[in-house]
């Protein structure tokens, strides 16, 4: 709940500056606290009526697999936030496809519907933005 | 911080918000209203029970704008406006409604 606006969808409708960003993913879910933070950053950048679209490369594309269990190493299972993110209308997911198949991944082993791109394409897609942000 | 309720104490953070979600009862949530001076209605607890299921479901505090896009799908595009849960929860969804729920502070709640 953003207090930010206080609620008040007086906003829409107006046209402020709407930037390009870009959040790349790059490490696995767990270990460290990039992914995480990275997922948290990412909804609450959705308050700001901003073009934001998500890219994981790299182990980052764990961060989708389905099936984790963490109870083992006693952390929060966070896959489920991700199935959130159509709801924050953050819908424009790139999976870089050499880094899912080097890890012997495909589309029907994630979480949520995604592009998958090859790494020329998301260079491109990179290469568009106002902002990239690496996690 | 902690409070004590029917002799039991339950673990908040400095704000009040409880610290561990498997503590959370209807009581729990009565006590929690009445310190936020909330005077708990059945349409209070519908918002605070699909605060509630969001969490169960996407392990986050949903923020405003999702909230009432949520609840408009679900319960009716009548309740489905910040103006509706304001009403309700006057000094914020997020600060009462998730609190009374017993869910961590939202994320992006600035």
């Amino acid at each position: 709940m953003t207090e930010a606006t206080g609620g008040i969808e007086m906003e829409e409708g107006q046209s402020g500056i709407v930037k390009k960003f870009m959040f790349v993913n790059r490490k696995a879910p767990y270990g460290t606290v990039y992914a995480l933070e990275g997922l948290e950053v990412v909804l609450i950048s959705a308050a700001f009526d901003q073009d934001v679209s998500m890219a994981f490369l790299d182990d980052g594309v764990y961060q989708l697999a389905k099936g984790q269990h963490t109870k083992a190493i006693d952390v929060k299972n966070f896959s489920p936030t991700y199935r959130a993110l159509e709801g924050y209308d953050i819908e424009k997911l790139y999976v870089e496809k050499e880094s899912l198949e080097a890890r012997g991944l495909s589309q029907e082993n994630l979480l949520v519907p995604v592009e998958v791109l090859n790494s020329k394409e998301i260079a491109a897609l990179m290469a568009d933005q106002d902002v990239v942000i690496s996690f | 911080m902690s409070f004590e309720l029917n002799g039991r104490t339950y673990d908040t953070d400095e704000e009040g918000y409880l610290t561990n979600l498997a503590d959370w009862n209807e009581d729990v949530a009565g006590y929690l209203a009445r310190e936020e001076k909330v005077d708990m209605t059945e349409s209070h607890w519908e918002v605070v029970n699909f605060l509630r299921e969001y969490y169960n479901e996407f392990q986050i505090a949903p923020a405003i704008r999702v909230l009432t896009k949520a609840i408009g799908k679900k319960l009716g595009p009548d309740k489905g406006n910040s103006k509706y849960l304001y009403e309700l929860f006057p000094y914020g969804p997020a600060k009462q409604a998730c609190k009374i729920a017993g869910l961590p502070k939202p994320t992006g709640c600035i």
